[in-house]
């Protein structure tokens, strides 16, 4: 490591002659955030105890009062701030990484993690253009949060402790996407799942908010049970687990298609679909909204739900050797999405839209990886972070003015039913425009970031149907026409959402518009950051097609295919494979009609969407929650998002509870603990026989003694 | 000589053992012991004859420790007999569970 006074960028392979470039402090990125949990957690721990003896003199915390410097002031300057350096030299080593031409990835060793038998395992982070991509949106998007949060969590109590599981989490998602094995992924994708649980459960007082935690650990541990056995699987066959191990020897010792590479990565596939909330696994990330808003904009939407994407590409050379597991990413990718999409048309809850949203569009990056575009499913991850993590932040600023002026007109409605909301644009301006702007971007409507990333994997979707060795071919075209029509479905319920929540008249009756507001200044700098990112963010991937068109101002727009050239390192191989085995890709859709049509197409249909969507609800007028008629016939099923939670209920929770108590009342009461209590009883009972034997009568023991004796002569003598 | 000489000691040691198993006075008991003690002793001489001189030095030993146990034993059962008022065994039974 270097000297921290050469925080400065370094002129690539100035020392070491073997790697051609050297990063800076690789390992203090990872470390600040941990730091600022250190600190942030030693202070939330001081909270407590300062509260918890203000309740035992029989007074009331005054978080307001003397304690603000350590529980207030401290945690808003350590929070954002370690973020922030991290962030700095994330650019630092990012500008660094893209002067030089870096075609092998950077490990740097720390040390032995696991030495057992013929398994090593090093702490080692490893540095490629992927990881790169991943720890700039992490740093990145989640330093404005941290900053958005500040103005959002100010009046709570738990603010030090809040700062401190974010932090926390930074830390555990920078491990994922730094290591340079599995094993260390792994520690990062437990961690990211723990810190998930912890901030779904923030407000831990009201039970369903904590079981809302409960469900998503559970059901993330069935994805975990995938990605253990995927290590297990690889370490059997390659006897290590690091990436530039297993990389380097896959197309060798794989046969194409064959049935361990196919259930390697159908493993990985289950830990991927637990992550990302994919069918059938999706049932967490809805009821993760219970947790602050700011959290669901970091976790749920921009960095943690996207690790089964980053799983996917990091080890996309192996599922490029499986065109059966590749398949099902896609299928389920598709579904998910149409599902999600579904779902989200009828929600009333802002954030419930929101996390169907999500949902569905971590359906599209699944269907980009699952096609092989693994750059696409990249790109798109990338403006995703930046609209979605928008919208939440957004929709968090909204909820926070509706919840204000609810309080002010004495009324407990719901703060985040958006039939409560309406006409908000006069109030928030700036709000309004930023979430217009990333609503644009997610109905995939040019020139915004949404368009380019989801029209390329939708192109590569009906390129992958065209091809000349397709493997399933007819079912890419299927994918083909359900992305279409799912970014259709899109611009609808972003548009539906927009509607109600920003135009028409406003329902929270006057005295409570009185009190409606702009977000504070810590609020909307973020969300403007943010927008500004959602526009632009696009043309970092415009495909030289689109570029050389009408769409790309005919090679106006700047930078091209630079992601795809940036991430090539990391995916060459896969497209290596790719192309041995499925040939030259189509030129044209399974309709017929080249990228730019297609893109054309779409672009003009979500645009006419969002249109006659905005007109047709925009003359409607909604009635507030408490007097809005219960939702009949189609609309009813997707308000109750087609009843997943019921199935589950019903066919895995109850069996699994009826088992459990049958295993409990006679396995373990009667037989195992009636086993034991056997053994305990059939010991005293022989123990009290021997008693009898102990007459206290020394003529007895006499006889004995000499009967023993006589025995042993005559076993001698005889 | 040899032959009767063992037949007695067997008698006597026998004697002594069965009158320890089913007498119940402490000092007849005591006395049986004495018995056993003393056939083994006649065993020892009698051997001596054809074995050599150890036998009988041995039995010097086994007479000064018998003389010594007699001692502490008849002490514990004067001391006993203060106590319960009787040398009856059946009746020392505060050791028992």
């Amino acid at each position: 490591m270097r000297p921290f006074g050469l925080l400065l960028l370094q002129a690539p392979g100035l020392e070491d002659s073997q790697a051609a470039w050297e990063p800076v402090l690789p390992g203090l990125i990872i470390l600040l955030p941990l730091l600022g949990f250190a600190i942030n957690g030693a202070l939330a721990l001081a909270a407590a105890r300062k509260s918890a003896d203000a309740v035992r003199a029989g007074r009331e915390f005054d978080f307001f009062g003397n304690g603000r410097a350590v529980t207030h002031t401290l945690p808003t300057w350590v929070g954002p701030g370690v973020l922030l350096l991290a962030f700095l030299l994330t650019v630092v080593n990012f500008v660094g990484m893209l002067g030089a031409e870096l075609h092998e990835p950077v490990i740097r060793s720390y040390w032995s993690w696991i030495t057992t038998g013929d398994l090593n395992i090093a702490a080692a982070i490893q540095l490629d253009q992927l990881s790169m991509v991943m720890m700039m949106i992490i740093t990145g998007v989640g330093f404005l949060i941290h900053v958005f949060s500040v103005g959002y969590m100010q009046n709570d109590p738990g603010y030090p402790r809040y700062f401190a599981y974010l932090n926390l989490f930074i830390f555990f998602m920078l491990v994922l996407v730094m290591g340079a094995s599995y094993p260390i992924m792994f520690i990062g994708w437990e961690g990211v799942g723990l810190c998930s649980y912890l901030l779904i459960g923030f407000w831990f007082s009201d039970e369903e908010k904590a079981s809302a935690g409960k469900k998503a650990f559970i059901v993330n541990r069935i994805g975990d049970l995938g990605f253990l056995l995927a290590i297990f699987l690889l370490y059997l066959v390659f006897q290590r687990v690091d990436y530039a191990g297993i990389f380097g020897d896959a197309e060798s010792v794989f046969v194409y298609g064959g049935p361990v590479i196919t259930t390697v990565t159908l493993f990985f596939l289950l830990a991927a679909v637990g992550k990302s909330a994919q069918i059938p696994l999706h049932i967490w990330l809805p009821d993760a909204m219970a947790g602050p808003t700011p959290v669901s904009a970091l976790i749920h939407a921009a960095t943690m739900v996207t690790a089964g994407v980053y799983l996917v590409v990091r080890s996309s050379v192996l599922f490029a050797l499986a065109p059966l597991s590749s398949a099902v990413v896609a299928g389920i990718g598709v579904l998910t999405a149409l599902f999600a999409a579904t779902v989200a048309l009828r929600q009333q809850d802002i954030k419930k839209v929101l996390a169907y949203s999500t949902v569905s569009q971590l359906g599209f990056m699944f269907l980009g990886v699952g096609v092989g575009a693994y750059t696409a499913g990249i790109f798109h991850l990338m403006t995703h972070a930046f609209f979605k993590a928008l919208l939440f932040l957004g929709a968090g600023a909204v909820i926070h003015s509706i919840q204000h002026a609810l309080h002010h007109s004495n009324k407990d409605w719901d703060a985040q039913d958006m039939r409560n909301m309406g006409g908000l644009r006069a109030y928030m301006p700036i709000t309004w425009i930023a979430m217009w702007l990333a609503t644009l971007a997610i109905a995939g409507i040019w020139p915004f970031a949404g368009f380019f990333s989801k029209d390329e994997i939708i192109w590569m979707t009906g390129a992958m149907a065209g091809a000349e060795n397709a493997p399933y071919a007819g079912l890419y075209t299927v994918y083909w026409v359900l992305a279409l029509a799912t970014a259709m479905l899109t611009a609808f319920y972003m548009t539906r959402l927009m509607v109600m929540t920003f135009h028409g008249r406003n329902r929270t009756g006057a005295t409570g518009a009185e009190h409606l507001h702009e977000a504070p200044k810590t609020m909307w700098i973020p969300l403007a950051i943010l927008a500004t990112l959602s526009v632009f963010g696009g043309w970092i991937n415009v495909t030289t097609d689109l570029r050389e068109s009408v769409l790309g101002g005919f090679g106006a727009l700047p930078m091209g295919e630079w992601l795809h050239h940036w991430l090539e390192p990391v995916t060459e191989a896969a497209h290596r494979v790719q192309e041995a085995h499925l040939g030259e890709l189509a030129h044209a859709a399974p309709l017929g009609g080249g990228e730019v049509a297609w893109g054309l197409i779409s672009t003009v249909a979500a645009l006419a969407v969002v249109l006659v969507t905005a007109r047709l609800l925009g003359r409607k007028e909604v009635p507030v929650a408490v007097e809005d008629a219960e939702p009949t016939g189609l609309s009813r099923i997707l308000f109750n998002k087609w009843y997943v939670d019921e199935f589950y209920h019903r066919w895995v929770v109850d069996p699994v509870l009826t088992t459990s108590r049958v295993l409990w009342r006679i396995v373990d009461t009667r037989i195992i603990d009636g086993a034991v209590n056997l053994v305990g009883n059939a010991a005293r009972a022989i123990g009290w026989l021997g008693s009898l034997l102990q007459t206290g009568q020394v003529n007895t023991y006499a006889f004995f003694f000499t009967l023993g004796v006589l025995v042993i002569l005559a076993m001698i003598g005889f | 000589m040899l032959a009767e000489s063992l037949v007695l000691a067997g008698l006597i040691f026998v004697i002594g053992t069965l009158g320890v198993i089913v007498r119940r006075n402490a000092v007849i008991m005591f006395l049986c012991i004495e018995l056993q003690l003393n056939a083994v002793n006649l065993t020892f001489v009698a051997f001596s004859r054809y074995v050599g001189i150890e036998g009988q030095v041995f039995v010097f030993f086994v007479m000064a420790v018998a003389a010594a146990e007699a001692a502490v034993g008849l002490a514990i059962i004067i001391s006993i007999f203060r106590h319960y008022e009787t040398v009856n065994v059946d009746s020392f039974t505060r050791l028992k569970w």
